[in-house]
């Protein structure tokens, strides 16, 4: 299968963190331990729902050394195309699921001298995992954590007990409370690294922020998860395969690809990491580009498309694949 | 005599002025110091307010860009004797100084190399720092035998200053050293190495 070697896992464990998260506990089904992973990487869980298969990324939150088990949060979101619905209201404890070997596509910078870990909402899980690393390295960290309120937001109070209000900032919007990333991107001394995960507005925001502020490109580190966007059905014609498979509305091409029995190379499943980049061989319409991978040029030029969450619209066309 | 085509041979990119960083460090050495002059269009009151000079003078063509530099007006301007109180000096700034800071070096390969060791020590990120390649292509070179580092190798092969050996240039570079490699060529039969050839004028 595509997405590295998969491991059986079983759901220890399913607590409820917030108003919407939800926190499972995974561990190997033949009781082995799981690989050590770094800090920042995450998973691809794979769903059978009613024999609808579902693959969507987690990022991995517990500590990179505990091979015991992985933890993942999920946010229940409202829009859901299944997968987060179905690991909130199907999935039980005992249940058997598949995952992929742990993948980082957002890992920190060991030579950085200080690290500010900026949060909004779910995106705090990649960050409970580097803060573990980072904790047991004595290295110098800051988190700043946005949620919406202290009901919705996970984790917050755990996290202040055990790295310091010092260390762990956190912004409720709720009460009008915000994160002042210009103020805090100002004046930090050299070396440092800021990293950010949250929603797309948020990242865009403090990508933007960072740039205005002086910081090199080098410094700025994020991460996004695209769930596939939804859009008009179509029809991709695969042409090593020798068929046409029709894409649904809240399907991706890969999903479409994958239920006619296709093994299509991915990785994150989230438009971030260039694994399924696929060669357009004739587009009649138009690419709708969904990922943060390629460059404007390589959007422009047509030829290629990540086909984990970018659409098409028109009336032909033929993949490589 | 040259081994060419190894990937760790640093590329020079040029200098251009980041117009977002609020700090302008220039380190400068000789002929290096034309990269900063020739961007007249962008040097601005605002951005030479913002910055600081760092020279070292080198080189027969080095002269006097000194005056050039000075009349400039930046914020600061510092002229030292030799590379070494030049790094001494930009450790010193790079020590107090923040994220919108943007360090360009401009000079021969072993200034430049040297220049980015400070700064890579001080946690920079070598991506982020312009660099230019002005003046002689004259090297700094490491004896991977006795670890003896010559300065201003003009010929492949050419005796180690150290330790006395033929030493063939490798296009091998070191960033943590800030110098390419120098390896023994007539190990097996001493004396028998090729004629030097003066490949870095």
């Amino acid at each position: 299968m595509s997405g590295g070697l998969a491991i059986a896992v079983r759901v220890s464990r399913i607590d409820t963190v917030a108003a919407n998260i939800k926190r499972f506990r995974l561990v190997r089904h033949d009781g082995e331990p799981l690989p050590v992973f770094s800090a920042g990487a995450h998973v691809i869980v794979s769903m059978d729902d009613d024999g609808h298969r579902r693959r969507n990324p987690y990022s991995l939150m517990s500590a990179p050394h505990d091979t015991s088990g992985y933890d993942i949060s999920v946010l229940r979101v409202a829009e859901s195309r299944g997968g987060s619905a179905f690991l909130h209201e199907k999935l039980r404890e005992g249940d058997a699921l598949t995952i992929s070997h742990p993948v980082n596509l957002f890992h920190a910078d060991k030579r950085g001298r200080k690290h500010i870990l900026l949060a909004g909402g779910i995106g705090i899980t990649p960050f409970l995992a580097m803060m573990a690393e980072f904790d047991r390295a004595n290295v110098a960290f800051e988190l700043h954590y946005a949620m919406r309120s202290r009901e919705h937001g996970a984790y917050w109070q755990e996290l202040v007990e055990r790295y310091g209000a010092h260390r762990v900032k956190r912004y409720f919007s709720a009460e009008n409370d915000v994160l002042p990333v210009a103020s805090l991107l100002h004046n930090q001394p050299l070396g440092t690294h800021a990293y950010v995960c949250g929603p797309d507005r948020m990242t865009d925001f403090v990508l933007r922020t960072a740039r205005e502020c002086g910081w090199p490109k080098s410094n700025v580190h994020s991460e996004r998860f695209l769930a596939p966007i939804s859009g008009k059905a179509f029809d991709a014609e695969l042409l090593r395969s020798g068929i046409v498979v029709r894409v649904g509305d809240h399907e991706s091409i890969l999903e479409a690809v994958e239920a006619a029995g296709i093994d299509a190379p991915y990785m994150c499943r989230g438009g971030a990491c260039g694994q399924c980049e696929t060669a357009v061989v004739a587009c009649n319409g138009v690419l709708a580009h969904h990922d943060v991978y390629l460059s404007e040029e390589e959007k422009a030029s047509g030829r290629k498309v990540m086909i984990c969450v970018s659409r098409f619209d028109g009336t032909k066309l033929s993949l490589d694949l | 005599m040259l081994v060419e085509g190894i990937k760790s041979r640093p590329v020079y990119g040029g200098i251009a002025i980041d117009p977002f960083a609020r700090r302008h460090i220039f380190a400068l050495e000789g002929e290096g110091a034309l990269a900063l002059l020739d961007q007249k269009p962008a040097l601005t009151a605002t951005m030479l307010n913002r910055s600081e000079v760092l020279y070292v003078a080198a080189g027969p063509k080095g002269l006097d860009h000194d005056l050039a530099l000075a009349a400039l007006k930046p914020d600061r301007f510092w002229q030292g004797p030799t590379i070494e109180t030049l790094l001494f000096r930009l450790r010193g700034s790079l020590s107090a100084a923040t994220m919108s800071t943007r360090l360009y070096i401009s000079g021969r390969e072993g200034f430049i190399g040297q220049c980015m060791q400070v700064a890579t020590d001080m946690g920079m990120d070598f991506s982020s720092i312009p660099t230019e390649h002005r003046g002689s292509l004259a090297r700094r070179v490491q004896c991977v035998h006795c670890k003896g580092i010559t300065d201003d190798v003009r010929t492949s092969p050419f005796k180690c200053s150290h330790c006395g050996l033929n030493l063939l240039v490798r296009d091998h570079y070191s960033r943590r050293l800030g110098a390419f490699q120098g390896v023994n060529v007539d190990a097996e039969e001493p004396g028998t190495a090729p004629q030097a050839e003066e490949l870095f004028a």
